[in-house]
């Protein structure tokens, strides 16, 4: 090879390398379901006054001051009005004193079960769903700060697995739509990054709030799947894996997604 | 045309582009190549009317969620797999056979689902355990209609 082809060569060599490695680093950006969104809908979570989300964070406002159970305290007889900023952005996280890993309906439970000596809430009830919007919406703009320290590695490393397994009668693992072919179109929807910091979301087709690990049921479900229940090990860890996978992202809830 | 050395390579450089990363989505006019399932999996001849009818059933995980096909009067086609207008100029029957039945035997790292396995797969709902989302018919029915696909 002569030096100017030599040098062609190497010149080629080096674009291809810097342009898979812009490739690369695009694909790993995160990027919020909203960047996905149509821009009505998009319209429709940016207005708070639109947002049907909003219903479920004025009724978790009443939830918060209400009284419940044996103890006859409210979550406010112990937590100044609007305390919760930031803890959302946190979630989920390995709790030390309770030796497990925690989210924000888990917590929410606890907190009722030991401290109000009230029942627990479903996991996907409307009131449930109403609390954790109230108290995700304080962290509204905060940016996503999972960390896996030793106590949360186990998780994690569980969460990724699940992400990276192949399941169903369709044979699909979450990376290959939401790592790979987020922005291609499956039919009329745009794959998104499947990002969680705008939940609890409202959702269209639903027309109702979901969380997390509904959202997870309907993707298992959708791949023919056998799911896990909402409020499992499984998701949990699958949680704080897919949470931490999009640390910085800011917190949107309630976002509103199709 | 018998495979010369130079198609031979030609074919194995197209494989490898296909499995990596970095290669073209589609394979765009490119023949598809690799194996191949020459028999036909019933003794009935695939219907390509029915083909027509299958790759559009959402019970059976529409072709239309992934490929853009020429069947105008559905909305909205996948951006995800090739578009399939003139597949049959590009690839034999039984190469969309067996792109078909399980199109992991050409690229492990595929998303398309395999249309007619049942084994070696995780955590099947408890009503599709044990079945494939074709029948043998549908693979021949489709494969029909697929080569039926020979235009622009």
């Amino acid at each position: 090879m002569t030096r100017a082809g030599t040098r062609l060569f190497l010149t080629v060599v080096v674009a291809v390398v810097a342009a898979g490695g812009l490739v690369a680093q695009e694909a790993r950006t995160p990027r919020s379901g909203s960047f996905y969104l149509s821009a009505e809908t998009r319209r429709l979570q940016d207005d708070d006054f639109l947002n049907p989300g909003m219903f479920a964070v004025e009724r978790g406002r009443e939830l918060w001051r209400r009284a419940e159970g044996s103890a006859g305290k409210s979550c406010a007889s112990c937590h100044e009005e609007a305390s919760m900023r930031g803890v959302a952005a946190r979630l989920p996280r390995y709790d030390a004193e309770r030796r497990a890993l925690v989210n924000l309906p888990l917590l929410i439970n606890a907190m009722r079960v030991e401290h109000m000596g009230a029942p627990a809430y479903g996991y996907e009830s409307d009131d449930m769903l109403a609390l954790s919007a109230y108290v995700a919406h304080q962290s509204r703009g905060l940016p996503l700060r999972i960390e896996i320290d030793a106590g949360a590695r186990p998780h994690f490393e569980a969460g990724k697995a699940y992400y990276f397994e192949r399941r169903g009668q369709l044979n699909l693992a979450c990376a290959q739509c939401h790592d790979d072919l987020a922005g291609a179109k499956l039919r009329g929807d745009t794959i998104s990054q499947g990002q969680i910091n705008g939940f609890p979301i409202y959702r269209l087709i639903w027309r109702s709030m979901a969380s997390v690990h509904r959202m997870f049921e309907w993707c298992n479900t959708s791949l023919r799947a056998e799911p896990h229940a909402a409020g499992s090990p499984e998701y949990l860890a699958l949680e704080l894996y897919v949470a931490w996978r999009g640390n910085g992202l800011p917190i949107e809830s309630p976002a509103v997604r199709r | 045309m018998k495979p010369g050395p130079i198609r031979r390579f030609a074919a194995t450089l197209l494989l490898v582009l296909a499995v990596s990363p970095l290669g073209p989505p589609g394979g765009a006019e490119e023949r598809a190549g690799g194996p191949a399932i020459g028999e036909p999996l019933t003794a009935i001849p695939g219907d390509p009317a029915r083909g027509r009818q299958v790759v559009r059933d959402t019970g059976k995980a529409t072709c239309l969620i992934c490929h853009a096909m020429p069947i105008p009067e559905e909305p909205d086609h996948g951006t995800i797999g090739p578009p399939l207008a003139g597949v049959a100029r590009r690839a034999t029957a039984g190469e969309l056979r067996q792109r078909i039945v399980d199109a992991t035997a050409i690229n492990p790292a595929t998303v398309m689902p395999p249309y007619f396995r049942a084994d070696r797969l995780h955590r099947v709902l408890a009503r599709h355990r044990g079945e494939s989302i074709y029948t043998a018919q549908d693979v021949e029915d489709v494969v029909a209609y697929l080569l039926t696909l020979d235009g622009e």
